[in-house]
C-alpha cells in the first residue's frame, strides 16, 4: 500500500499496467515478450524496473505509451491506466496528445530522441509550443528556462548549438529538458545513465532527484544497476524474462530479498566494501524467448527449484508490507497435487 | 625474490598523439595526446586495474603495450626485452607472450568461422600445431572456459554474450601468454554474466600464474579483481596504488570524487557525494597545469599554472596533486 505524506490517505496509483502481454512475430513464429506484467506507480513516487537485458523493460515502458514497435510487435492484452483513464482504448490522436504532455519518456541514447538537423532551442521550442499556445518569444524564454534547470551553463548560447555540438552528458540534459518542458505527471526514464560516466551519472541522477522534488513528478526508471535502484527508487519491481517475480519498497528489497532471482542478482554485484574471494552467480543464462521453461521461468537458474517449480507458473504472493513474490517457496498451489510434490 | 625481477612489464613515460586533419587558427595541425606520458609497472601474477572516463586514454594504453598501435614514445618492456624498438622477429615471438581481449567479444570474432576454428587461430597463425593435436588443445582451452564440448562446432552467434567473451577468452589463452590486456570485458553483460566471467579470469589466473591489465570504467568490477589500480585523466595517470588504500583513502581529487560517485546497493548508505562540475574537455587542448585543475574543488593558484609531479607518496602508493 503507498500512502501520501501524512501517512491516512491512500495515494491513487498513476500508472497502472495490469495484466500486460506483447508479442513479436519472429521467423519462427509468435514470441511473448511481456508475459502479464502488472505493475503501479503513484503520484509523485519514483519506481524501478529493473532486470537482466532481454527481460522486457523497454517494452513495458513503451507499451504504456503506446510505441511497441509496430507491425511485428504488439500489444496483445491487458490494461493500462493512466490517472484512471484506460490508454489501451485512446486514438491515435489522443495518444499523441497524451505524450509529452502528461507522459513523457527518455532513452539511453539521446540522440534516438534529439533530431541532428535542427538546434536543441528549436527542438526544446517544438515540445513547448505542441503541447501549450504560447507566443515565440515566451516558448524561446521557457527554453531557456528549462536549459537551466537541467543545469546547462550558458542557456542562451546552447539554442542554437546543435545536439552533436555537445558531449553525452550535456545531451541528455537536453533530452530531460525535452521532456520535462510540459511539466508531465509521469517520466520514463529507460536506462538513462548507461551510457554516461560514472561521475556524469551522479550529476544527471541528482538531477532527476532534485527536479522530482521541484516538480513533484512520478518517475518509471528503468535501469539494471541496482546501485541505481537504491539511490533513487522509493519501490522497485523485479522482471525476469517478460514476467514480474518480485515487488517490494526498496530496503526490503535490499534487506529481505525473497525471489531467489533477486537474491542472486543481488549477490552477483561485487561489494564495494568487503573482500570476496568469488562472487557468487547465477548458474546458465537468461532463456531465449523462442524456449521458455515451463513452470517458473526461473527454474533451470535456481537453488531452491523443486519438482513443482517445472510444472506450475506461481503467481504473485502478498508476503509483507507491500512486498509480493511469484516463488513457490512462499506460497502453495490452490491445487492438491502441488502440495506433496512441494 | 626481489622487487626488479618480480616485474614483467614496465612502462615508461610512454605516449601516442593523433596528428588531426583539422587544423588550428595558426594552421598547424591539432594533435590530440590520447596518452600523455604515463609510467607504471606489472608485477608477474598480479592484476593491475586502469580506470577513468571514456576518452582518458585506456585503450590505448592497452593497444600501444600489446603493440596493436604505435606509440609516440616512450618504453615498453617486457621481462627486461624493449617490446618498442624490438626486431620484427623478435616483435612476432614476443606478440604470442601478450595477449588483448575486447569489450564485445562479437565484433572480435569472425562470424563465419566456427568456434573450433577461431580459438585454434594463433595456432594456425603461428604455424604451431595441426590436425589432431590441435583439435585436442582446442577442445582443452573449450574446457578451461568453461563451455561445453559441442561448441566446438558452432557459430559465434549460436552464444550469448558471456559465452562469446569465453570463446575470447579461450582463444587469449591458446598460446600460454604471460600476459593478457583486458579491455572492458565485462562492460557489455549483465551482472549475473558478468559475476561468471570475473570468476572464470580469477580461476585462469590461479591455475596459470597471469598477470593481467584489466581495464574498465566499472568500478565495482575493477575493485574485485584488481591487487592495485591506476586512475587515469586526459591521458595521464593521476593515482595509482594498491586497491584497498586507493577505494578507501583516495588521494587525488579526481579519484576521490570518482569513487563517491559509484551508486551503492545499500539504501541505508548516506554519505556525501562529491558532484564534479561540468565533464572533460578535449584532450588536444591541454589546460596548463594540473590536467584536472577546472573541476577540482581544491584548486590553487599552482594548478593552474604548473603540472604537479608523479611521485610515490608512501609505500608504493603515486599521485600528481599539488595538496600531497
Ligand atoms: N523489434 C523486435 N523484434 C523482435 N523481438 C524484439 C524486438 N524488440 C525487442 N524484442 C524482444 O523482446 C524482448 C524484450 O525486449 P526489451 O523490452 O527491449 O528488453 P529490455 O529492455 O529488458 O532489455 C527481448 O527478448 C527481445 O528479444
Ligand atoms: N585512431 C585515432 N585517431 C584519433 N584519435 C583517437 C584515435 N583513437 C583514439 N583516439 C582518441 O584518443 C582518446 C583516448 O581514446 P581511448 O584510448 O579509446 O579512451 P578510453 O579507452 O579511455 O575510452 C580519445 O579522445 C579518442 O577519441
Ligand atoms: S593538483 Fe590541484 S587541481 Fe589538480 S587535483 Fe590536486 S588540488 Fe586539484
Ligand atoms: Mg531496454
Ligand atoms: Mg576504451
Amino acid at each position: 500500500m503507498m500512502y501520501a505524506d501524512d501517512g491516512a490517505q491512500p495515494m491513487a496509483p498513476l500508472l497502472e499496467i495490469e495484466n500486460l502481454r506483447v508479442t513479436f512475430d519472429g521467423e519462427d513464429g509468435e514470441v511473448t515478450a511481456v508475459n502479464g506484467v502488472t505493475l503501479s506507480v503513484g503520484q509523485g513516487e519514483t519506481v524501478a524496473l529493473v532486470g537482466e537485458s532481454g527481460c522486457g523493460k523497454s517494452m513495458t515502458a513503451l507499451s504504456v505509451l503506446r510505441l511497441v514497435p509496430a507491425p511485428l510487435g504488439a500489444i496483445r492484452g491487458g490494461s493500462v491506466r493512466f490517472a484512471g483513464e484506460e490508454l489501451l482504448m485512446k486514438t491515435v490522436e489522443q495518444m499523441q496528445e497524451i505524450r509529452g504532455r502528461d507522459i513523457a519518456m527518455i532513452f539511453q541514447e539521446p540522440m534516438t530522441s534529439l533530431n541532428p538537423v535542427f538546434t536543441c532551442g528549436d527542438q526544446i521550442m517544438e515540445a513547448i509550443t505542441r503541447h501549450r499556445v504560447v507566443s515565440k518569444r515566451e516558448a524561446r524564454e521557457q527554453a531557456v528556462e528549462m536549459l537551466r534547470l537541467v543545469g546547462i551553463p550558458m542557456p542562451e548560447r546552447r539554442l542554437y548549438e546543435y545536439p552533436h555540438q555537445l558531449s553525452g552528458g550535456m545531451r541528455q540534459r537536453v533530452m530531460i529538458g525535452m521532456a520535462l518542458c510540459c511539466a508531465p505527471k509521469l517520466l520514463i526514464a529507460d536506462e538513462p545513465t548507461t551510457a554516461l560516466d560514472v561521475t556524469i551519472q551522479a550529476q544527471i541522477l541528482d538531477l532527476l532527484r532534485t527536479l522530482k522534488r521541484k516538480i513533484g513528478m512520478a518517475i518509471l526508471l528503468i535501469t539494471h544497476d541496482l546501485g541505481i535502484v537504491a539511490e533513487v527508487a522509493e519501490r522497485v519491481v523485479i522482471m525476469y524474462a517478460g514476467e514480474v517475480v518480485e515487488e517490494a519498497p526498496v530496503r526490503s528489497l535490499f534487506k529481505k530479498p525473497a525471489h531467489p532471482y533477486t537474491r542472486g542478482l543481488l549477490g552477483s554485484v561485487p561489494k564495494l566494501d568487503r573482500k570476496e574471494e568469488e562472487l557468487k552467480t547465477i548458474p546458465g543464462n537468461v532463456p531465449s524467448l523462442k524456449s521458455m521453461p515451463s513452470g517458473c521461468r526461473f527454474h533451470p537458474r535456481c537453488p531452491n527449484a523443486r519438482s513443482l517449480c517445472a510444472k506450475a507458473a506461481p503467481a504473485l504472493l502478498e508476503i509483507g508490507e507491500g512486498q509480493r513474490v511469484a516463488c513457490w517457496l512462499y506460497g502453495l498451489p490452490s491445487d492438491r497435487e502441488g502440495v506433496e510434490t512441494l | 625474490m626481489n622487487q626488479e625481477s618480480d616485474v614483467l612489464l614496465e612502462v615508461r613515460d610512454l605516449k601516442k598523439h593523433y596528428v588531426l586533419s583539422k587544423r588550428t587558427v595558426f594552421g598547424r595541425r591539432e594533435v590530440l595526446r590520447a596518452v600523455d606520458g604515463i609510467s607504471f609497472s606489472l608485477r608477474r601474477g598480479e592484476t593491475l586495474g586502469l580506470v577513468g572516463e571514456s576518452g582518458c586514454g585506456k585503450t590505448t594504453t592497452g593497444k600501444c603495450i600489446v603493440r596493436l598501435i604505435e606509440p609516440t614514445s616512450g618504453q615498453i618492456s617486457l621481462e627486461g626485452e624493449d617490446v618498442v624498438g624490438a626486431s620484427p622477429d623478435r616483435i612476432r615471438e614476443i606478440r604470442k607472450q601478450m595477449q588483448i581481449i575486447f569489450q564485445d567479444p562479437y565484433s572480435s570474432l569472425n562470424p563465419r568461422m566456427t568456434v573450433g576454428q577461431i580459438v585454434g587461430e594463433p595456432f594456425a597463425i603461428h604455424g604451431i600445431c595441426a590436425g589432431k593435436e590441435r583439435r585436442q588443445r582446442v577442445e582443452a582451452l573449450i574446457d578451461r572456459v568453461g563451455l561445453t564440448r559441442d561448441s566446438y562446432t558452432r557459430f559465434p552467434h549460436e552464444f550469448s554474450g558471456g559465452q562469446r567473451q569465453r570463446v575470447g577468452i579461450a582463444r587469449a589463452l591458446a598460446l600460454n601468454p604471460k600476459l593478457v590486456v583486458c579491455d572492458e570485458p565485462v562492460s557489455a553483460l549483465d551482472v549475473s554474466i558478468q559475476a561468471q566471467v570475473l570468476n572464470l579470469m580469477v580461476q585462469l589466473q590461479k591455475e596459470s600464474g597471469l598477470t593481467y591489465l584489466f581495464i574498465s570504467h566499472g568500478l565495482s568490477a575493477v575493485k574485485h579483481i584488481s591487487r592495485r589500480v591506476g586512475v587515469m585523466y586526459l591521458g595521464k595517470l593521476v593515482e595509482l596504488g594498491e586497491t584497498e588504500a586507493l577505494f578507501s583513502s583516495p588521494l587525488h581529487p579526481y579519484t576521490e570524487a570518482l569513487m563517491s560517485a559509484i551508486p551503492r546497493p545499500d539504501p541505508d548508505i548516506v554519505r556525501e557525494r562529491v558532484l564534479l562540475e561540468g565533464d572533460a574537455t578535449d584532450s588536444n587542448h591541454p589546460p596548463s597545469g594540473c590536467p584536472f585543475h577546472a573541476r577540482c574543488r581544491y584548486r590553487m593558484a599552482v594548478c593552474e599554472n604548473e603540472e604537479p609531479a608523479w611521485r610515490d607518496l608512501g609505500g608504493g602508493h603515486f599521485a600528481a596533486c599539488h595538496l600531497r
